[in-house]
């Protein structure tokens, strides 16, 4: 293939999905060049990437791109957390401000031809009122108004806009589930891996997750690819809160609607789990999309679906259970004995 | 004298009875409704109707998955080795749930937790308590997609469950009856993840699309509140039915809708009355005074033991409209209407053949 090698620049190249990509992309022969633009260090060792410190709400960032002369960017610089951003403020400048300038310089890059912007299907919020599963074009009833997810939706009403703008780039919007894995540490990882998790009450979400692998896979088919669209992107199926917390063998705790809050900013205090006020809701109902429109465009079927994912960040280790699968096992083994050794004990137990 | 030519003046009521009674030559049930008092519904082969056919000799084998799913119960004067299976089965199913290991579909559906947990609380109330008699099970698919549509009652959604029961236990194929339920059921804490492990999803046009579609039973009561909540003097009274939302959607997916009619659940909990402040105050679409209720007290609670029927009518096809029709008003419309006249119908015809509520 004569193809010309492509030239990219990944913002937020010190997240874990974005130094992942980096490394993905640097194996593969097809890309000339790398660039990487953030505030901190890369967490990832790279050898081929260019690592530029750069803020993105800085007008510099027109001249990185031009100067660099890539045609692709991978735009991953969005925060969920506001603690690692410095305030909710900030993470808010970084998130939207950011996007708007990257967008903004974009337009005037003449050599790009492809955009692919990170979101999350918390986009759709999360709310009793909407369907099992999100579809990406679904306007979904309880729109977010505050906190990470607004921030996603503006990213998004940007990067909307610039694709009208300019309609020969290739704009790949991909809205991920919660990222789960190995070494991805997020408010949901930091939640379970408190000693007793608290649950609301009479409450138990659907929790759908992205294994960080199938992320960086899907990025990469995006840089390398073309996917103009909206995209969920997720590992099939589903579990419930309640089954990942006894799939990590942990205590629970059911705490009322009316204190949910008042934890939460404790929590939030101790610096144990982030969990912005915004995200409690997901706690109640969650939220899941459908992943068909993934599977159908980019012919891809994702390797960990949302349990194996889980399994996956469990065998990790990252998580100390209070009971090991095995010791339960080991108790139905000892139960059994017990029971089938006295007949005695036999209509007790059938009844 | 002749007598001028009058024209004759006839009772269009007697007319039409005139023509519906005497003409007919169609032999009526024989059996008794009350004593002296026949049933007024057509004989089928045996003589009798189809609500007074005597129900098949194998009752008791007709709940296969009762026993299925019940591997406990040890039959007298078996061996110890199956009562081990049995408890080793039984411990496994403990650690299973305890660790995690288990599936659940996209929608919350927990199939183990239904099979083992749930519906095996609900049986006694379906086999003893209500004495449920199903019939027409056989216009119940064995492996495609259909819609059930059923008269909603009995201020609590039990008929719901007891469909959800039938459907499992006495149709050959034990098939799982998903429902569509209210944004205001899935909302209430405790109840609405029980609604969702037990295969409720929201009644919302794209999850009933795609469950139908996937070849899945979908159920759906489009009277909704206006049904369940009605007063017991309005008993087996249709309501209005949605705005066709269903129609369209089985339009959409080509399935045939079937037609339910539930006898028993709408008196359960005869509501005499609806305070509407405490509606309000709660936040519920109604707040009942049954004739059990807050009377009783907690006793209250407890409905009355009504003898049930659910009879399963003849599936009316959509295939032949087309998938674009759903976007026809007028065609669902009249469809929408189609479907409510025959389950009235239905409910009329098991009401007749009835001989008492409890009986």
């Amino acid at each position: 293939m004569a193809k010309r090698r492509q030239r990219v620049l990944i913002t937020g190249i010190a997240g874990q999905l974005a130094g992942q990509l980096a490394a993905r992309l640097e194996a593969d022969d097809s890309i000339e060049y790398i660039a990487g633009l953030d505030l901190h260090e890369p967490s990832h060792d790279l050898t081929r990437t260019e690592f530029v410190r750069a803020d993105l709400r800085n007008p510099l960032v027109a001249r990185i791109i031009d100067s660099t002369r890539v045609d692709t960017v991978v735009h991953l610089s969005l925060t969920a957390v506001p603690s690692s951003a410095g305030g909710r403020s900030r993470m808010k400048e970084l998130n939207v401000i950011g996007t708007m300038q990257l967008l903004a310089a974009a337009q005037k890059a003449p050599k790009l031809h492809k955009v692919v912007v990170k979101s999350t299907t918390a986009v759709y919020g999360s709310n009793y009122a909407d369907p099992a599963l999100f579809r990406e074009d679904v306007a979904p009833g309880g729109a977010p108004r505050s906190g990470y997810s607004k921030d996603a939706v503006e990213v998004e009403n940007y990067a909307r806009a610039f694709g009208r703008r300019r309609e020969d780039v290739v704009l790949t919007i991909l809205r991920f589930a919660n990222f789960i894995g190995p070494t991805v540490d997020s408010p949901l990882t930091g939640y379970l891996g408190l000693p007793v998790v608290p649950r609301v009450l009479g409450y138990d979400p659907r929790l759908q997750l992205c294994h960080q692998d199938d992320g960086v896979e899907v990025l990469y088919r995006s840089v390398t690819g073309s996917h103009p669209g909206i995209y969920n992107v997720a590992g099939p199926g589903i579990i419930y809160l309640s089954q990942a917390i006894r799939m990590a063998g942990k205590p629970t705790v059911p705490v009322a609607l009316p204190f949910v809050q008042g934890l939460a900013g404790t929590l939030r205090r101790s610096g144990r789990v982030d969990f912005s006020p915004d995200q409690l809701q997901f706690l109640l109902y969650g939220r899941v999309g459908d992943i068909s429109r993934l599977r159908r465009s980019y012919g891809y079927e994702p390797r960990f679906s949302t349990r194996a994912g889980f399994e996956n960040f469990l065998a990790s280790g990252r998580i100390t259970p209070l009971v090991e699968q095995e010791t339960v096992r080991g108790w139905e083994r000892s139960l059994h004995q017990l029971l089938t050794r006295r007949p005695a004990s036999k209509s007790k137990v059938t009844t | 004298m002749t007598q001028p030519h009058h024209a004759e003046i006839i009772d269009l009521d007697h007319a039409r009875r005139r023509n519906a009674v005497g003409v007919s030559t169609r032999p009526r049930c024989s059996a008794e409704i009350a004593p002296g008092q026949a049933c007024r519904n057509y004989a089928g082969h045996s003589g009798l109707c189809r609500v007074h056919e005597p129900e098949p000799a194998d009752h008791t084998a007709a709940h296969p998955a009762g026993g299925d799913s019940q591997p406990l119960v040890t039959p007298d004067g078996d061996d110890e080795a199956s009562f081990d299976e049995a408890i080793a089965a039984a411990l496994a199913f403990l650690r299973r749930r305890l660790t995690g290991d288990y599936d659940v579909d996209l929608y919350g559906f927990d199939r183990e937790l239904t099979e083992q947990v749930l519906l095996p609380l609900a049986r006694p109330l379906y086999q003893r308590y209500w004495r449920l008699r199903t019939v027409g099970m056989e216009h119940v698919p064995a492996d495609s997609g259909a819609l059930i549509v059923a008269n909603h009652a009995g201020t609590l959604p039990f008929d719901a469950i007891m469909t959800k029961v039938a459907l499992l236990d006495e149709h050959p194929a034990h098939r799982h009856l998903r429902e569509l339920a209210a944004d205001l059921a899935l909302r209430v804490p405790i109840v609405g993840p029980l609604a969702r492990k037990t295969g409720n999803t929201l009644a919302h046009e794209d999850d009933a699309q795609r469950l139908l579609t996937s070849g899945e039973l979908v159920g759906v009561w489009p009277e909704g509140f206006k049904g369940i909540g009605k007063p017991y003097r309005d008993r087996y009274k249709l309501q209005r039915f949605g705005r066709g939302g269903f129609v369209s959607v089985a339009l959409r997916s080509q399935v045939p809708i079937i037609p339910v009619a539930i006898i028993g659940a709408e008196e359960i909990y005869p509501m005499l009355a609806n305070v509407r402040f405490l509606a309000r105050l709660f936040g519920v679409p109604y707040f009942p005074i049954t004739a059990q209720f807050p009377l009783l007290g907690p006793l209250g609670l407890m409905p009355l033991p009504s003898k049930w029927v659910i009879d399963f009518g003849e599936p009316i096809d959509t295939t032949e409209y087309g998938t674009e029709a759903a976007d026809d008003p007028m065609l669902v419309f009249e469809l929408t209407d189609r479907v409510r006249d025959t389950i009235q119908q239905m409910l009329y015809r098991n009401l007749m053949g009835r001989r008492s509520i409890f009986f």
